[in-house]
């Protein structure tokens, strides 16, 4: 995503950083991949469906076809020990990552008890008890949502 | 001919894309229950693995998708997955996008927006736990995970420089 910004924002000119603020926080409130969702969005804004098609493909192929070949290319080492210890010790790390990016969106929450309560309904139901996301989603939005709109002075 | 696998694949992260609120890594754990627990399409040390190469790799983070579907049914199977997870969700948005940025200060979209935020956070502390709890096999692995922590929250590091260093004291043999 820093990227994405750089390019549209600095690069190209093709939002400003308001705009882009913008942009960004309505893709990742719908569902759906945000850097996707950004794509899609900016490149409707300027060229209608061509566009978003054109952004979408542009932003996936490559990584795609990077990501795809790293894989084969994986498969064919990942028998040499140094390889596989690597890859354990990088998915610890990333597993780390994913908890400080967490507790860096939770860090706001801190200001009202019900969104710690949400937040930590969410981790329970999801992580410890394995409730499957649909309902999990179907359970817990409306609630949060309710809650968002009365507490909203 | 389309196989089955293909368009299991297609729906599993069709239904996926549209469940998919605050993006690719909020429904880690959700994928992770699709294809190792109900589906059995993989242990949970190749999806840990999976995700490792998608961090490592350059591209957005929903690259997972597509390493999930190639796991399971080689390059075809990845680049299904991926069309499968973006697809629905970049349909909503091309939408929706312009009615939104409309009502962008209507008191509802407000709601919505304070609503969903805690979700998204305790959906993005799962996918840690269940990432941490598939990668985590030695006390060096939690060691790793405790620092990367750590460092990613108190320095402004780049992600690369940490995920590198843990890469390399694993092929040194330490974890």
């Amino acid at each position: 995503m820093p990227f994405a910004r750089r390019m549209i924002v600095e690069r190209r000119g093709w939002l400003s950083e308001a705009e882009f603020l913008d942009v960004l926080s309505l893709s990742q409130f719908l569902p759906g991949p945000n850097v996707v969702n950004v794509s899609i969005i900016v490149g409707r804004r300027f060229q209608g469906a061509a566009g978003a098609v054109a952004a979408c493909a542009g932003l996936l192929l490559m990584p795609l076809v990077i990501v795809l070949s790293l894989a084969t290319l994986y498969a064919h080492v990942s028998q040499i020990e140094a390889v596989r210890g690597a890859c354990r010790a990088v998915s610890a790390s990333a597993s780390g990552l994913i908890v400080a990016t967490a507790l860096k969106l939770a860090r706001p929450l801190r200001t009202a008890s019900w969104k710690l309560v949400i937040c930590a309904t969410a981790f329970v139901g999801i992580a410890l008890l394995r409730i499957p996301l649909l309902w999990m989603l179907a359970g817990l939005c409306p609630v949060s949502i309710a809650l968002g709109w009365w507490k909203r002075a | 001919m389309i196989s089955p696998l293909l368009l299991e694949i297609a729906l599993q992260f069709f239904v996926l894309s549209l469940l998919s609120i605050g993006g690719a890594n909020a429904v880690i754990p959700e994928i992770q229950r699709r294809v190792v627990e109900t589906h059995h399409w993989m242990t949970d040390e190749d999806f840990a693995q999976l995700f490792a190469l998608s961090q490592a790799a350059p591209g957005p983070n929903v690259l997972i998708v597509s390493l999930v579907g190639w796991k399971v049914a080689g390059v075809l199977g990845g680049v299904v997955a991926m069309l499968a997870m973006s697809g629905p969700s970049s349909l909503l948005t091309y939408a929706v996008a312009h009615a939104w940025e409309r009502w962008r200060d209507a008191p509802w979209r407000i709601a919505i927006q304070r609503g969903l935020a805690p979700v998204t956070a305790g959906l993005l502390l799962s996918s840690g736990y269940i990432l941490a709890r598939a990668a985590d096999h030695s006390w060096t692995a939690y060691a790793i995970t405790g620092a990367t922590l750590l460092l990613a929250l108190i320095t402004r590091l780049h992600p690369l420089w940490l995920l590198g260093v843990a890469a390399l004291s694993g092929a040194l043999g330490w974890v």
